[in-house]
């Protein structure tokens, strides 16, 4: 698989090679590698305690992989080697974006405020760092206008416009979820990661979400990767999976391939006779 | 309060505990504090007993829990039969204890507790003649006081807009008032100066959600700076006001650096810190700053360059330019002026720059640092750029308050008044800009008029404290606005 990878051009939108991460004597990722690719979702999938939100901590900056090699090929800003870049750097300048487990927004910011803060950078380069925007120049006027513009067009999808006055942490749990990833698609990513999108949610809502995924994916053309317990949103909307086990990549292959593979099965229902192992192991 | 709801009377026996209890714990209070006095006397020191004002004080209590308790249950008119008569005999002692006894004042020694204990009884009686009235009127539960007192906090919010400028209006008026005399100006003076304060640590704490207990060293940095230039450079007031305010930005960020990984009570620590260590360099630094002897005759600030004084050192002076009488109150209402000119610059930009993407950043910073992470924001710059602007006005405070004193010494930038300061900011709403006037004016205004209690007017400050807390735990006025709206504003289409 590697030798493969290693022959250059690919047209993968992340490579992540021999990526380990390790805390003092604890492996919590040893040695994965798979691609993504644009226009693409890619589900990591595994039991508890895999090392599947390690993996996306390393992706974003949150940690400083012990091995390994990540890189981002953007569609227009070239290539990026993610373990080497600052943490805040990576959303702005590799376009890299993500959601958490337990979502993380602004709570007592409203919903729009919210949509407004992804664009930072832009506004913040736009507003001369402050400077023009203290003295109301119009440079500075447009770019809001058009970050609000960008906002009011996630809103619509995310169908918050009723509410983008109200504060974020009035919402209910389910529209917090979808304005997280509204959020981060602000940031104008190339990968959207996100971790546990459906986690807490209803049938209904769910089902809203995998819209949601297929119409960014469809209609953006970005990569998105995605961890998820829900096999209904990880079989129904993803083209590609990677199972981890125990840190360790056991799977990789479209959902027909993961369904039937026997090491996935027996990492998530166990085998008869695999107890002993497991208790030795 | 359940209990409160029905008329369900609390036994007379229960009654009794419950104000004996409370006339008890003010009994052991006051009898160390108010029933003995260390007093100087020819020959030494002397210690005076006074156990009349702690008889006064415990039977208050006593009787004064009784007629709460009464008021909970809605049995209103026993108390307003006590509580009226009571009021207007201490006033009646109040007025005409000159009569009595040339020495003091009746039932205490203090005009002002006697004052404060007319008012209150009077409080007390008019509201249970208010109940007795109403019949059982509905607001007495605790829930009830709270919905009240948040829909008075949403009105004074709502009326922000239109109190703001009135506010200002009285500011501007204020020393052409016939009551503004030379005390009134001295303690305006001094409150809006700790608005200014508060406004510059309201960047940082309310805004940027860092918690600094250590404001007071950029303070002391401005003013400092102010005296040192003056001293060394013989530079005047307007040429540092600016290098007052870079060297406290400056300070800011040197401060920032070391702290930026710190949160919460971590940051809150070191902060105080350094707060401290400034203030034990200046005391230290003997042949620099002069140490505790502090810096003297610091030049004050003049008007486009005429002088405030009578006569000029050089050039004209400013009664002389325009023609007036010379009068020493000219020089204070010029300082007036001047700190309200420097609380507004505060004021407008805080609320301009709330408006901006770096305003955003630092409110979003308080809510959550890891998710600002992940949209691309760099914190460090972010926290810096607070730290650094709200120590600039920090700066600017201290240069004027040198410019006002003349004299500073380490001993005005004790951890003290950072704590007063973030008490304004605190007390007032965290991020309200109408919250820390009126905390401010609570806090610092309330103490000055009870000066005649000597030490024991920080009580006041307490009393203030106790209350906010009791009725507005999240602050005076804690609402928060949006920075921009998709909508307009529910009730503002169609007039409220």
């Amino acid at each position: 698989m590697s030798a493969v990878m290693a022959q250059a051009p690919s047209t993968a939108l992340l490579t992540v090679e021999h990526l380990t991460m390790q805390f003092g004597g604890l492996i919590a990722i040893g040695d994965v590698s798979f691609e993504a690719f644009p226009r693409e979702i890619t589900a990591v999938i595994g039991p508890n305690g895999a090392g599947k939100t390690t993996l996306f901590n390393c992706l974003t900056g949150f940690y400083k992989p012990t091995v390994g090699r990540l890189t981002l090929r953007h569609p227009t800003r070239g290539d990026f080697l993610l373990e080497r870049m600052e943490g805040y750097d990576i959303p702005e300048h590799a376009g890299v974006a993500r959601t958490f487990q337990n979502i993380r927004l602004f709570p007592q910011m409203s919903v729009l405020e919210n949509l407004i803060i992804a664009q930072h950078n832009k506004l913040m380069r736009a507003s001369g760092f402050t400077f023009a925007g203290l003295l109301g120049l119009p440079v500075y006027r447009n770019a809001e206008k058009q970050a609000v513009e960008l906002a009011k067009y996630w809103l619509d999808h995310i169908n918050l416009t009723e509410r983008a006055d109200w504060n974020a942490g009035n919402l209910p749990y389910g529209d917090q979820r979808r304005l997280e990833i509204a959020r981060a698609m602000c940031t104008e990513p190339a990968l959207l990661c996100l971790d546990e999108p459906a986690a807490g949610l209803n049938p209904k809502e769910s089902a809203e979400l995998n819209q949601l995924l297929t119409y960014i994916r469809d209609q953006h053309g970005i990569g998105l990767l995605l961890i998820e317990h829900d096999m209904s949103v990880v079989m129904g909307i993803s083209d590609h999976i990677v199972v981890l086990d125990y840190g360790r990549k056991i799977s990789d292959g479209t959902p027909e391939f993961i369904r039937n593979d026997p090491a996935v099965i027996r990492a998530y229902l166990g085998e008869e006779g695999d107890d002993e192992d497991a208790a030795d192991g | 309060m359940a209990e409160a709801v029905a008329a369900s009377a609390t036994p007379p026996r229960a009654m009794l505990r419950e104000a004996g209890l409370i006339a008890l714990v003010v009994f052991g209070l006051s009898f160390s504090l108010v029933g003995f006095k260390i007093e100087d006397v020819p020959g030494g020191l002397a210690i005076l007993t006074r156990f009349d004002g702690v008889f006064f004080a415990t039977a208050l209590a006593f009787f004064g829990r009784i007629a709460l308790i009464m008021l909970r249950e809605q049995r209103a008119l026993p108390v307003a039969l006590v509580a009226l008569p009571t009021a207007a005999l201490v006033l009646l002692l109040q007025l005409f204890s000159g009569d009595l006894d040339p020495e003091r004042s009746y039932p205490f020694r203090s005009g002002v507790v006697n004052w404060s204990l007319f008012a209150v009884a009077l409080a007390l009686g008019l509201r249970a003649v208010w109940l007795a009235w109403h019949h059982g009127g509905s607001l007495t539960g605790r829930e009830a006081r709270d919905a009240a007192m948040d829909r008075v906090g949403a009105k004074v919010q709502h009326a922000a807009r239109f109190l703001g400028p009135a506010l200002l209006g009285f500011a501007i008026v204020l020393p052409f008032l016939p009551f503004a005399d030379r005390r009134l100006l001295d303690i305006a003076i001094l409150v809006v100066t700790y608005i200014m304060l508060g406004w510059g640590l309201n960047i940082v704490v309310g805004l940027a959600g860092l918690l600094d207990l250590g404001y007071v060293a950029f303070y002391a940095v401005g003013a400092y700076s102010y005296a040192l230039l003056a001293q060394y450079f013989d530079l005047g007031f307007w040429t540092c006001l600016p290098l007052a305010g870079i060297l406290a930005a400056f300070a800011g960020i040197l401060l920032g650096f070391p702290v930026l990984r710190l949160r919460g009570d971590y940051l809150a620590i070191v902060t105080l810190g350094f707060g401290e260590i400034i203030r034990v360099i200046l005391l230290n630094w003997y042949t620099f700053t002069g140490g505790p002897d502090g810096i003297s005759g610091i030049p004050r600030p003049t008007f486009f360059g005429l002088e405030l004084t009578k006569r000029a050192t050089d050039g004209e002076t400013f009664h002389q330019f325009f023609g007036l009488t010379y009068s020493p109150m000219d020089r204070i209402i010029f300082l007036f002026y001047l700190i309200l000119a420097l609380a507004l610059i505060t004021n407008l930009f805080t609320l301009r720059i709330r408006k901006l993407p770096i305003g955003r950043a630092w409110e979003a910073l308080r809510e959550d640092e890891i998710a600002c992470r992940s949209l691309g924001m760099n914190p460090r710059n972010t926290k810096l750029t607070a730290f650094s602007i709200g120590a600039m006005f920090g700066g600017f405070g201290g240069s004027f308050f040198a410019t006002r004193q003349g004299f500073i010494s380490p001993e005005s930038f004790t951890f003290i008044e950072s704590a007063v300061i973030l008490a304004i900011v605190v007390l007032g709403g965290m991020g309200s800009q109408i919250g820390v006037v009126f905390a401010a004016i609570l806090l610092i205004g309330l103490p000055e008029f009870f000066r005649e209690l000597q030490q024991y007017r920080m009580l006041a400050f307490g009393l203030a404290m106790v209350m906010i807390m009791v009725w507005r735990p999240s602050g005076l006025l804690a609402h928060r606005e949006p920075t921009l709206r998709l909508h307009p504003k529910p009730g503002q289409e169609n007039a409220s």
